[in-house]
């Protein structure tokens, strides 16, 4: 529960946004991994060994609430709510790792738990970077524009340009977009997930591929609900005043510590040997297996099974995305003749465009509201003022959506009806005479009484 | 040495990607009845593009104007990772099937972030039909990519591809049905017929043209060759793990030449077929999408559980 799994995740997006922007991100991005701790000392340590059905309980757990969390967070106009459901999502994506994890320790896999294990560390860790960096900023965009609502922001790139791009950082890190450190981990999740064929039980071989196309859902929708947050918040025009008044932040030592957590986002992202070095003594103590071939593990490459089944070496990818970049950069500006020419946005001809007119998180995410409708309670509601002779003009269009958490009315609000009737249940015994209260007191002495002797 | 084929071999992906969109524009035409336009179409096109000078909107920021060669080069990372004529090089070596799904990513989040930088109101509904679809595509995509890889225990496509060279000709359910799930994943992830119409510029349907609607001059040149370049790409994925025969094992010019010719012959009949089901089939609503999708994804996990099933080993 400590951790935010759906169904019982709705503590989580009301408590985090609360909170001041850094704390926040202390919430987001270590405390859940509190509980993910327990977790994991509780199952890997304390329990002698581990069942593998319990890691099949895990994998569904977790693939429920990765895709809960993103579609939940999709949904979010707020900025911090938005940020605190993902957290839902990426804490799911953990669980599912750690799931596969025991499931390959019990049926007699342990380097290949190690490498599942692995993942799931190295995806905490890459959590704890991106979302305190992405808390961070929402704080700095809170600040300077006193507003959360992504419907209200716009066009912040001109106005934050620093902010702004410590925060693509950390989108495209979440959004595990290759070169960052968000991926390492996904692809890690990927490969282990994709070791199913060493296993005997044929429900597991099937099981195991369906959970890794979830992943595969999960991260793209978060890359669609990370699109939505990063293009609506700092492109585009204006919505509001505050967001056309916004500037730059002052403070050095806030622009410090995004950029100290962007610049580790990206670095973590092309050398992640490092880090997976560490946690690679980490799992060595507590399963007492590493990686199955730990040559293969250089600054260079990572091939977690061996070279012939996968590598990845973000080193060189990112040399050639360089090298590619600049040659055909190079190779188009070096006319200066055809230098860029500015000029108003094409308006169809009808003139007149205003920031009204751009998209705003519920129209952007409006197909997928309605692919995935069965997800959530949605109240939709237009309402049209009528004027005119015949009440046939419309003279105002008014539209209302609200959008729920299941949670709420199917676990939570029976719950509370329950323990609200159980309260009256119980309230009838009070009956507030001094005399009923003395035989309760008899009768148990006597009760007790008969128990001991 | 190696790393020179692999150099040759992604400038040839690069070179050969408009030839393929001439290509499928002339088979398009003579179905239609219509005047075609010559093959080499496409390269006239990208020369006078990129000798125009672009336009930009004032409400642009230095994202708009980066977005196309963050683009571009991202495809051609991806189609460094995939063997056009040959096995066993380097690049791919580099990354994997995984890896190579992630530069698409790459580059259409810079693509539907543009879309969204000018403010309009086409540009975010491209922006978010596209990353919708691409969202639904993608798992119905690696659904069809573990069945195969699966089979070959290898995610690095190279050795997937000689793992199908030394078995030989076998009819596999699972590759029967990875196959279809794949072809369709590819003309929805291209912006094909039946899901979206490259030609069209009327404001309902279109996804991929809202999104770049701003763009001009080399930018869009740009833009444009990295589509082609992505529509090449699936082709090439699917002609070469299904039907490998042909490829370069060893580096010796004659089995290299022999490889180029195998993939030309391959893509132009593939271009054949996708002309041909773009003329019979009309285009679909977007809200139509999401079944076309789903039963992709219900092909590649059926390919899944035959393969499960039927091949696994034990």
């Amino acid at each position: 529960m400590k951790a935010g799994i759906v169904p019982i995740h709705v503590w989580l997006p009301e408590a985090h946004p609360v909170a001041p922007s850094h704390i926040s991100a202390l919430m987001s991005g270590v405390m859940l991994k509190v509980a993910l701790y327990g977790l994991i000392r509780f199952c890997f340590d304390l329990i002698d060994k581990v069942q593998w059905e319990w890691g099949v309980v895990l994998l569904i757990i977790g693939t429920v609430s990765a895709l809960g969390g993103i579609l939940y967070a999709m949904m979010q106009p707020n900025l911090k709510r938005l940020l605190a459901y993902s957290s839902v999502e990426n804490i799911g994506i953990i669980f599912m790792v750690l799931g596969l994890a025991m499931i390959f320790l019990d049926n007699g896999h342990p380097d290949l738990a190690a490498l599942g294990f692995l993942a799931a560390l190295f995806h905490a860790f890459n959590h704890a970077l991106f979302k305190n960096l992405l808390f961070l900023g929402a704080g700095m965009i809170q600040q300077q524009t006193h507003e959360l609502n992504i419907d209200m922001l716009g066009g912040l790139i001109k106005k934050m340009p620093q902010t702004s791009m410590v925060f693509l950082v950390g989108c495209m890190s979440i959004s595990s977009l290759p070169l960052f450190n968000g991926f390492v981990s996904e692809w890690l999740a990927f490969q282990t997930a994709l070791q199913v064929d060493v296993l005997d039980n044929g429900v597991l071989r099937s099981l195991i591929p369906v959970s890794a196309a979830a992943l595969a859902l999960t991260a793209a929708l978060a890359a669609a609900c990370f699109v939505k947050v990063f293009g609506l918040t700092f492109l585009g025009v204006p919505r509001s005043r505050h967001s056309e008044k916004a500037h730059e932040v002052k403070d050095k030592g806030m622009l410090a510590a995004t950029t100290l957590l962007a610049s580790l986002c990206f670095l973590v992202g092309i050398f992640p040997s490092v880090i997976i070095s560490l946690i690679n003594r980490v799992s060595s103590q507590l399963l007492a297996h590493t990686l199955p071939n730990e040559s293969v593990l250089s600054w260079l490459w990572i091939a977690p099974v061996s070279h012939e089944q996968a590598s990845y070496s973000p080193p060189l990818v990112l040399s050639g995305a360089l090298i590619a970049g600049c040659v055909c950069y190079w190779y188009l500006r070096r006319d200066p003749a055809k230098a860029i020419r500015i000029a108003p946005t094409w308006d169809c001809g009808f003139g007149g465009l205003t920031p009204r007119m751009q998209y705003t998180s519920s129209a952007f995410t409006m197909p997928i509201r309605r692919i995935f409708a069965k997800a959530w309670i949605i109240d939709e509601q237009v309402n049209k003022d009528m004027q005119g002779a015949m009440n046939q003009d419309v003279a105002a269009v008014h539209y209302a959506l609200h959008i729920q958490d299941h949670s709420w009315p199917w676990l939570y609000q029976p719950l509370e009806r329950e323990v609200n009737n159980l309260a009256k249940q119980v309230g009838r015994i009070q009956t507030g005479n001094i005399r009923t209260y003395l035989g309760y007191s008899f009768v148990t002495l006597l009760l007790l009484l008969w128990v001991i002797s | 040495m190696n790393w020179l084929i692999a150099i040759l071999q992604t400038t040839l992906f690069v070179a050969l990607a408009p030839l393929l969109a001439g290509w499928l524009k002339r088979c398009k035409c003579y179905l239609q009845n219509r005047k075609a336009p010559s093959v080499l179409q496409p390269y006239r096109d990208l020369l006078k593009l990129t000798n125009k000078q672009p336009v930009v909107s004032e409400q642009a920021s230095w994202l708009f104007i980066k977005a196309p060669y963050i683009i571009f080069s991202a495809t051609i990372l991806a189609a460094s990772v995939v063997p056009l004529i040959a096995v066993d090089l380097p690049t791919s070596a580099s990354a994997d099937v995984i890896v190579m799904v992630g530069f698409f990513a790459f580059a259409r989040f810079f693509l539907a972030l543009a879309g969204l930088d000018v403010g309009t109101a086409f540009g975010g509904m491209g922006s978010s039909r596209e990353m919708t679809i691409s969202s639904l595509a993608e798992p119905a995509m690696l659904m069809a990519v573990f069945t195969i890889t699966m089979t070959a225990s290898t995610t690095n496509l190279s050795w997937a591809i000689s793992h199908v060279l030394e078995q030989g000709l076998v009819l596999r359910p699972s590759f029967v049905f990875a196959l279809f799930a794949l072809i369709l994943v590819a003309v929805a992830e291209t912006g094909r017929i039946p899901v979206d119409n490259p030609t069209t510029h009327l404001e309902l349907t279109m996804i991929h043209e809202a999104m770049i609607l701003e763009y001009s001059g080399r930018h869009l040149a740009l833009i444009e060759w990295a589509s082609q370049l992505k529509l090449m790409l699936y082709g090439v994925l699917i002609a070469n793990i299904f039907l490998p025969w042909g490829i370069a094992q060893s580096f010796t010019p004659q089995a290299l030449g022999y490889g180029l010719l195998a993939i030309i012959g391959k893509l132009a009949v593939l271009a054949i077929i996708l002309a041909i089901a773009e003329t019979l089939v009309a285009k679909m609503r977007l809200f139509r999408v999401q079944e076309y999708l789903g039963f992709a994804y219900l092909l590649g996990l059926l390919g899944m559980l035959s393969h499960i099933i039927l091949e696994a080993s034990r």
